[in-house]
């Protein structure tokens, strides 16, 4: 849970609008931004970490069988994967309620 | 109590910050201010003054070096004038709505074109709406005592707000006069060390100046408005403070010879030194007329105004500055919203005074007076008027 509520009352705002929580940024859930998402062919990945390394959101990450995971929390959609993809093993998929 | 002696202003200036202990000063050069910085790069250069002295390379890259000295925790000062100022606007607003306490002196000078160095408020009064606290001085001595009360003031920790110390450029800044300076030890008693509430700090790390989405912005501002109404109340117990130390008394709103008067003229600044000679002049002849002048502008002091006006019929409002093709003079505006709708209010005349360094003299003084006088026999209300113009205001010369 945020320590800083995220829509305080002005009486409640920290002096100057300052951020007093390092790292607070992940309470905000990127995910829902997102109108498709990656899906991954394990069969095709070759686990070189690509994705991972150029995700800005920083939300994919490497499992211990070698194969990337995305946590769709964050993931908004930007499809930077699908175009960095060596062996185009991502496809973006949309998402619908 | 501390000696007298002759002096510029902006030198004494200089050297009040220098008395106040400053840690930085980031500025850079303008007329009329100059000699307040070059001075104190001096004061730094020798030695005699322990503080980071920063020439930078604009206005801009001035505050802005201001904004991360005070988040640094530093005490800061700086002074500019016109163009200056205006080159600083943006990060005005930054400046005070990250709460960075911090004095900066204004020597005000009028605004290009034409090019003009000399002296009226329209720097000053274009950045009304920054949410710094604002104070005029009216001569060198309240100018240094306002850079000293504007350092506890500002970093107080119920205001914490940015502080703008405005003196007239040229008839104040270049003036030489009797400066009664007090001595580092006499200020420190009066200025403790500098305790910032929060601060840039690598163990304990915060983020200044985020962005504000739509859904705090509006708390933001709110947050902003109070913080500059509720300086008011803990600069008039500073004000206190400084009278008993060092004796002199400072109130938001001063008055002179307002007692029964009929007809007060409203102004603010340096030119309310010759309005007193000429109020002298007037009252010996038997006219009941009075002088009232806001020292504090932000916060404004709305009930100290009204105190003060209360009982006249008229008042002459002269303002420094106007907004073309709008409705007059900021102070006059302001004026009127302080007075709109209130029983018996005062009638206003409004007048446009001393641009570009135009001298205002007994003439007009007289010239304003008489336009009040016609207007307190039952005469309507003018519209507002630059006078001083060779031509007439409204083609009537």
């Amino acid at each position: 849970m945020p320590k800083q509520s995220p829509s305080p009352n002005w009486q409640d705002m920290a002096l100057g609008t300052a951020i007093t929580e390092p790292g607070s940024a992940k309470y905000q859930r990127t995910g829902d931004w997102r109108s498709s998402g990656p899906v991954w062919d394990l069969d095709k990945c070759i686990k070189c970490g690509v994705c991972a390394v150029f995700c800005p959101e920083g939300c994919i990450t490497m499992r211990a069988d070698g194969y990337p995971e995305a946590d769709m929390e964050y993931c908004k959609g930007c499809a930077i994967c699908v175009c960095e993809c060596w062996a185009a093993c991502i496809a973006m998929v949309e998402e619908k309620e | 109590m501390a000696e007298r002696k002759g002096m510029e202003v902006s030198i004494a200036i200089a050297e009040a910050a220098s008395v106040c202990d400053v840690d930085c000063i980031a500025a850079y050069p303008i007329t009329p201010q100059t000699h307040v910085v070059e001075h104190l790069s001096e004061i730094v250069a020798d030695g005699d003054l322990d503080a980071e002295f920063i020439p930078v390379e604009s206005e801009h890259a001035a505050m802005s070096c201001c904004c991360g000295c005070a988040a640094a925790g530093a005490r800061t000062f700086t002074a500019t004038a016109s163009q200056g100022l205006a080159l600083m606007h943006e990060i005005l607003f930054i400046a005070a709505n990250l709460r960075l306490p911090m004095v900066m002196v204004v020597a005000n000078r009028s605004l290009s074109g034409p090019i003009s160095i000399w002296n009226d408020h329209s720097d000053v009064m274009t950045e009304r709406d920054v949410g710094w606290v604002q104070v005029f001085a009216e001569n060198g001595q309240e100018a240094v005592d306002l850079v000293i009360m504007g350092h506890r003031m500002s970093e107080d920790k119920r205001i914490l707000l940015p502080l703008m110390v405005n003196f007239d450029g040229f008839i104040l800044s270049h003036m030489v006069e009797p400066i009664e300076m007090p001595t580092r030890e006499e200020v420190k008693k009066f200025l403790p060390d500098f305790e910032p509430q929060q601060r840039l700090d690598i163990d304990n790390p915060i983020t200044m100046g985020p962005v504000g989405m739509p859904v705090v912005y509006t708390e933001a501002k709110m947050a902003a408005e109070w913080a500059v109404r509720d300086a008011y109340e803990p600069m008039v117990e500073i004000m206190g403070e400084f009278e008993k130390e060092f004796g002199r008394k400072y109130k938001p709103v001063e008055t002179y010879r307002t007692d029964d008067a009929e007809i007060l003229l409203i102004m603010m600044g340096g030119i309310s030194e010759t309005a007193m000679t000429w109020v002298d002049k007037v009252r010996d002849e038997g006219v009941k007329v009075g002088l009232v002048r806001f020292r504090m502008w932000r916060p404004l002091p709305v009930d100290d105004f009204k105190k003060a006006i209360a009982g006249a019929k008229v008042l002459g409002v002269l303002d420094r500055h106007f907004s073309p093709g709008g409705p007059g003079g900021p102070m006059a505006q302001e004026i009127k919203y302080m007075l709109y709708g209130q029983d018996h209010a005062p009638k206003i005349v409004e007048t446009v005074v001393g641009l570009g360094g135009r001298d205002v003299n007994f003439t007009d003084f007289d010239q304003i007076f008489d336009r009040c006088k016609t207007v307190l026999g039952g005469a309507p209300v003018p519209p507002f008027e630059l006078i001083q113009v060779r031509g007439g205001h409204y083609g009537k010369a």
